[in-house]
């Protein structure tokens, strides 16, 4: 409660040096606003539904991409778990493109697609994939060989060692990969609505680029914080009971 | 089946060992992990394996267990070669070797959700069962992470014990205990194994161990793994790890592993 009292009373000096840096005129006010402007854009934003519309947008398309990243990225990582040959060959491809940022998917997205949907959902699943692919393949290549001798002594063989024995096993790794997918899938996204600019949905993305486009600082600033909260809230509601309950059971971090 | 069916005695196996060899290749180079092995062991017998590291000691065990195959000979199981794992003949691992996914209880289940014809109701008496045997019915669903060195081989012990095996295999399973847990354990083993009478292989690398626990002590030697004598254990039980007499057969038991280690054994 106190380390809380703490952080909480820190965000709030922030907030009023802004605000006072702001008031004091140093810079222009549409470069500069001060966080009381940014709340009242926040405000209207909240009140006319654009900020509830824009997000619903944002979080359709980030499950869409997401959801397709786990089920191209899990499947691959089995092949890349099961055999030398797997990962040499897709193993190595995943680790090669992991290391390309995904904002550097868009000018092919945008060549590729055009400005549409696709383009972003693209970029979104090129995010995601590889470290999703990576973790699950690690996870499954990481379960001690023990469990699946203590389990074929037991009478497990075949697909029942696989859903009961390796699966659980690897449960920590996936959980870690599909957090970390999650982030990258996030970030990715945030830098394809910023790119793709349609009419076909309005996301937090474009909001962020119409603000600039405006002028608007207010909400620039406004949408960056909504961008924040989502990514904290869906770390909190998704990724932390999960994290709880392996705690809980296997006694890891 | 009934419970009292389920729970009933199974006769225990016998088994024959007929000049086995296994190698593997590693990174040195192929390792001769067993050369003609041959080892009888009666229905009901406690036998404990001792040798160093290295002397094909748990490739046997796992020869026996059927998660292996031998390159040459053959392993016989009540006359009959080991087509594979099987329940009549669970293994208790070194190291803990519990699901970490399941409590207690779950893991206890996991062998006997495998058996057939049994109702859910009468597996979980069971479980309870081996549980109390074991001394551990007061932690039905505690979390394995949560559980003594200890504690875990007790429910390592129960799991084994739980599908009514008629061999037990055991590979240095209180290794990694200290003195005191250990000693505990060797009491409440014994006392078990009057009450579940089984055919057990007790592998080790502790003498004295093997001699408070074994009706034979086999020494194998390593490079390549061979059985090099036998001891036969006949010592009234229960028996103490820190009584003289465990002592004394286990400093000639000793004695005889030195001699066979010694450099001039090894020009033979």
């Amino acid at each position: 409660m106190r380390r809380r009292a703490r952080s909480l009373l820190f965000l709030a000096l922030l907030v009023a040096l802004w605000e006072a840096v702001a008031r004091a005129g140093l810079w222009h006010r549409t470069l500069f606003p001060a966080p009381s402007e940014v709340f009242s854009f926040l405000g209207r934003a909240l009140a006319d539904g654009t900020l509830a519309d824009a997000t619903l947008v944002t979080l359709r398309r980030l499950a869409v991409g997401y959801a397709l990243g786990l089920c191209l990225g899990v499947p691959l990582g089995f092949v890349a778990a099961r055999s030398a040959l797997g990962r040499d060959t897709v193993g190595l491809v995943a680790l090669g493109l992991q290391a390309l940022p995904s904002v550097c998917w868009l000018p092919l997205a945008l060549l590729w697609f055009g400005q549409t949907e696709s383009a972003m959902l693209f970029v979104v699943v090129m995010g995601t994939v590889w470290s999703i692919l990576l973790a699950a393949s690690d996870g499954l290549r990481s379960v001690p060989p023990i469990y699946v001798r203590a389990a074929r002594t037991m009478g497990s063989k075949g697909l029942h060692t696989w859903t009961r024995v390796v699966l659980p096993a690897a449960l920590p790794f996936f959980v870690t990969g599909m957090k970390q997918g999650w982030a990258f899938a996030w970030r990715s996204l945030m830098a394809a609505e910023i790119f793709v600019t349609i009419l076909t949905g309005f996301g937090l993305g474009q909001l962020l680029h119409y603000g600039r486009e405006l002028h608007a600082m207010d909400q620039v600033l406004g949408v960056m914080f909504v961008i924040v909260a989502v990514g904290l809230l869906v770390d909190r509601l998704a990724f932390a009971p999960l994290e709880r309950f392996l705690h809980a059971r296997w006694g890891t971090g | 089946m009934t419970l009292d069916e389920e729970l009933g005695p199974v006769a225990p196996s016998k088994i024959a060992v007929q000049g086995v060899s296994k190698s593997y290749r590693a990174s040195k180079g192929i390792v001769e992990a067993l050369e003609d092995v041959s080892l009888d062991i009666a229905e009901g017998e406690f036998v404990c394996l001792v040798g160093p590291s290295g002397c094909g000691k748990s490739t046997l065990l796992n020869l026996i267990a059927g998660l292996d195959r031998p390159d040459r000979g053959e392993v016989l199981v009540d006359g009959a070669p080991v087509p594979g794992p099987g329940r009549d003949r669970m293994v208790m691992f070194q190291e803990s070797a519990l699901f970490p996914w399941l409590d207690v209880t779950g893991n206890v289940l996991f062998g006997l959700k495998l058996k057939p014809n049994l109702t859910s109701a009468a597996r979980h008496d069971v479980a309870l069962y081996y549980l109390r045997l074991v001394g551990l019915d007061g932690f039905l669903h505690a979390n394995v992470h949560e559980l003594s060195g200890g504690m875990k081989q007790r429910v390592a012990l129960a799991r084994a014990l739980a599908p009514n095996p008629r061999v037990l295999m055991m590979d240095e399973p209180f290794g990694a205990l200290d003195a005191m847990t250990r000693e505990q354990l060797y009491g409440d083993l014994q006392q078990i194994w009057q009450a579940r009478r089984k055919t057990i292989l007790f592998v080790t690398h502790n003498v004295r161990e093997a001699v408070c626990l074994g009706d034979r002590v086999v020494i194998m030697t390593p490079r390549p793994g061979r059985v090099r004598e036998q001891f036969a254990v006949d010592l009234p039980r229960p028996r103490d790890i820190l009584s003289l007499e465990v002592a004394g057969l286990a400093r000639r038991i000793t004695d005889a592993l030195r001699r066979l280690l010694a450099p001039a054994g090894d020009a033979s």
